[in-house]
């Protein structure tokens, strides 16, 4: 059964905490080489305490949030804005909630917010996202 | 360089991206993620499209001066595993907001993915925030 009644939530993603060697693996996989989030004279020189993560390291925990839920390939859109720094050590908690499920090509459009959100509960990243899922088998 | 509206419009030529095995494990391993498929090589994740990196012809940012400040990914299809892409980007909005550190520079890039035939697979839009210099 597949949560698709609006306001409820679908399974909850746990990071482990945000680490150099996943902001360089990052760096490198997505070519993404701003040394801001991997060199900590970088980051000083623009007045943070240390590297921060990408912020779209944050919209793959959130594409993973989704894709954990409803498939490889299931993400139809997805759309995030950054509205905080994610710091070295952070561990992120990303949620989905369903706002509407609609029939489209014999399965089911499920319209979610999406966010991920820090230890004080501050959402880093948020927004909202649409996945197809196949067949009619509806809660 | 200055940030105005007459960039609004720039396009780039299409940029032949290949959707390589390897580099969707290597995107799939960096995040974390689990799902078999990513992991293999096999189907890309969502954000994956970050991966083609590419600009705008006489477009280029101070790194120190921008602030990512959203992205969106529309998916036609999951991208494959030997896909070849023909990805063209756009400049498509240039606005400025009043914040509480002053006047705010945005840029909205929108980039399309077309598969050989020409039809589209994917559309991406990403918005930054430009501080011009001093004063500005």
């Amino acid at each position: 059964m597949k949560p698709q009644v609006p306001g409820e939530e679908i399974p909850v993603l746990r990071k482990e905490a945000v680490g150099k060697l996943q902001l360089l693996r990052y760096a490198g996989a997505s070519g993404d080489d701003n040394l801001i989030h991997t060199d900590v004279e970088t980051a000083r020189a623009v007045g943070l305490p240390n590297v921060i993560a990408h912020g779209m390291l944050s919209m793959g925990f959130l594409g993973q949030l989704l894709t954990d839920w409803a498939g490889a390939g299931a993400v139809r859109r997805i759309a995030v804005r950054f509205s905080r720094m994610v710091h070295l050590g952070d561990r992120l908690t990303c949620r989905g909630v369903v706002q509407e499920t609609l029939a489209q090509d014999g399965g089911w459009l499920v319209r979610l917010l999406v966010y991920a959100e820090n230890e004080a509960g501050e959402r880093v990243t948020e927004g909202d996202a649409e996945v197809f899922l196949a067949g009619s088998d509806r809660a | 360089m200055e940030i105005d509206r007459s960039l609004v419009g720039r396009t780039s030529d299409p940029e032949v991206c290949e959707v390589e095995r390897g580099a969707i494990r290597r995107f799939a391993e960096a995040i974390g993620d689990t799902e078999p498929l990513h992991l293999r090589g096999e189907i890309a994740p969502p954000s994956f499209p970050t991966t083609f990196r590419g600009g705008l012809p006489g477009l280029e940012f101070d790194k120190k001066r921008i602030l990512h400040a959203g992205e969106e990914y529309r998916h036609r299809r999951p991208l494959r595993a030997g896909d070849v892409l023909h990805v063209s980007r756009r400049v498509e909005d240039v606005f400025v907001k009043q914040g509480s550190l002053g006047a705010m520079t945005f840029i909205v890039l929108a980039a399309e993915g077309r598969d050989p035939f020409g039809e589209l697979v994917y559309e991406s839009r990403q918005t930054i925030i430009y501080r011009q210099e001093a004063g500005a």
